[in-house]
């Protein structure tokens, strides 16, 4: 497997598994405008993940539905943060603005790399990603600096996640031997400059834990990812080869 | 022989299945005709990257050169990215017609725009959601109508 598949198959997974859990939202968001908006973002996140994975696909004579109903728990190359559960509303937008503002960084590189599918496929994405930026914002926002209830629970987000982001900017021999590819150890301070100035106003505490997860971008994820993946995969394998 | 400028032109009149009163030309989703040896290559764009439209639209443009003998293909292409700036002005005169108001300029702006009401006019409104109905409208209302309506998204 080319370094370049490997590469497209870990942003495609990032923005497929990120689909599957903002799309768990639909009907059962706190307001009807909300689940229409989170209905929208995991709609970008699929058509990112579709362009991507189709890409991959096509390097290893694939397509992008093989990649995504057709491979095993150890064979999906996303960070761990895509796939824990969904908890309370505080929880998802925590991970919309860590994940979101991320993206955003990456494609922003990625747009003027020398891989024309590749900066396309960013190039395209970064518009919509800054919008999903502004929604997580604005929502911190609300929740952290709201009432006593709103403000513990998106502390309590902030917290829970914060030990699955530095995953997300790990480096490895692949982005380093890889051209075209965006080491992700170079976003990490303009991340980190942008989200504790949206924590800091936010009235929340800048998260402190410094323990950190690891190992979804060489295949190792968390107990939650198989029960992620019985869920998507179940009708593709169930009926193989069905179309609709 | 068929030009492409009257296929530019047939196909241009693709209907958007989700905006139906915007044809694919006035949205700027058609980008180009072209030819590959003998066979006619029609681009398009997608709005948004999930856009659930592009595969109808693909189908149907299909269809338009089938109907004018036209041997082609149709090839979805991602960069340049699409932008509200290629929308045609008769695309927008129709769309505030339709009831949604139409996309501003993505150049950059001073001060905030209002979006103004397309079925009163007013420009004394506000913006509900940031995510509307498709992935390219925002949902808002009119305060002085009252109406809720559309807003092409500009990006």
């Amino acid at each position: 497997m080319s370094d370049l598949f490997l590469y497209a198959l870990r942003l495609g997974d990032d923005a497929l598994i990120s689909a599957q859990r903002t799309g768990e939202w639909i009907a059962a968001a706190p307001q009807l405008e909300e689940d229409v908006a989170l209905g929208n973002i995991a709609l970008d996140q699929l058509g990112q993940a579709r362009s991507l994975l189709q890409y991959a696909g096509s390097l290893d004579g694939r397509t992008e539905d093989d990649l995504a109903y057709f491979r095993d728990e150890r064979e999906f190359l996303n960070v761990q943060l895509c796939e824990l559960p969904n908890g309370d509303f505080g929880f998802a937008m925590a991970r919309l603005l860590y994940f979101a503002t991320y993206q955003h960084l990456l494609y922003d590189e990625l747009r003027s790399c020398a891989d024309e599918t590749l900066a396309g496929v960013a190039g395209k994405a970064v518009k919509e990603v800054a919008y999903h930026v502004d929604h997580a914002t604005q929502w911190v926002l609300r929740l952290g600096d709201g009432t006593e209830e709103s403000h513990r629970r998106m502390q309590a987000g902030l917290d829970a996640l914060w030990p699955y982001t530095a995953e997300l900017f790990e480096s490895d021999a692949l982005v380093q031997r890889l051209e075209v590819a965006v080491d992700p150890s170079t976003l990490h301070d303009a991340w980190s400059d942008r989200v504790l100035a949206v924590i800091d106003e936010s009235t929340c505490e800048r998260p402190s834990s410094s323990y950190q997860h690891s190992g979804g971008r060489s295949g190792r994820h968390t107990e939650h990812m198989g029960y992620l993946l019985a869920e998507l995969q179940h009708v593709a394998r169930s009926h193989p080869g069905a179309t609709w | 022989m068929v030009t492409d400028e009257a296929i530019f032109e047939a196909v241009g009149e693709v209907a958007d299945p989700e905006v139906p009163v915007l044809t694919i030309a006035d949205l700027g989703v058609l980008r180009g005709v072209r030819r590959e040896g003998d066979e006619v290559v029609v681009t398009i764009t997608p709005t948004y990257s999930g856009c659930p439209a592009m595969d109808l639209i693909r189908h149907e443009v299909e269809l338009t050169l089938q109907s004018l003998h036209v041997h082609g293909r149709v090839e979805t292409v991602l960069s340049p990215a699409w932008t509200t700036d290629w929308m045609t002005d008769a695309g927008k005169t129709k769309l505030t017609e339709y009831g949604i108001a139409p996309p501003s300029s993505t150049g950059p702006v001073l001060l905030q725009l209002s979006v103004r009401c397309p079925l009163c006019g007013s420009p004394n409104t506000s913006e509900l959601s940031r995510f509307g109905s498709t992935s390219c409208k925002s949902l808002w209302r009119c305060n002085s109508c009252r109406e809720p309506f559309d807003h092409f998204k500009a990006i």
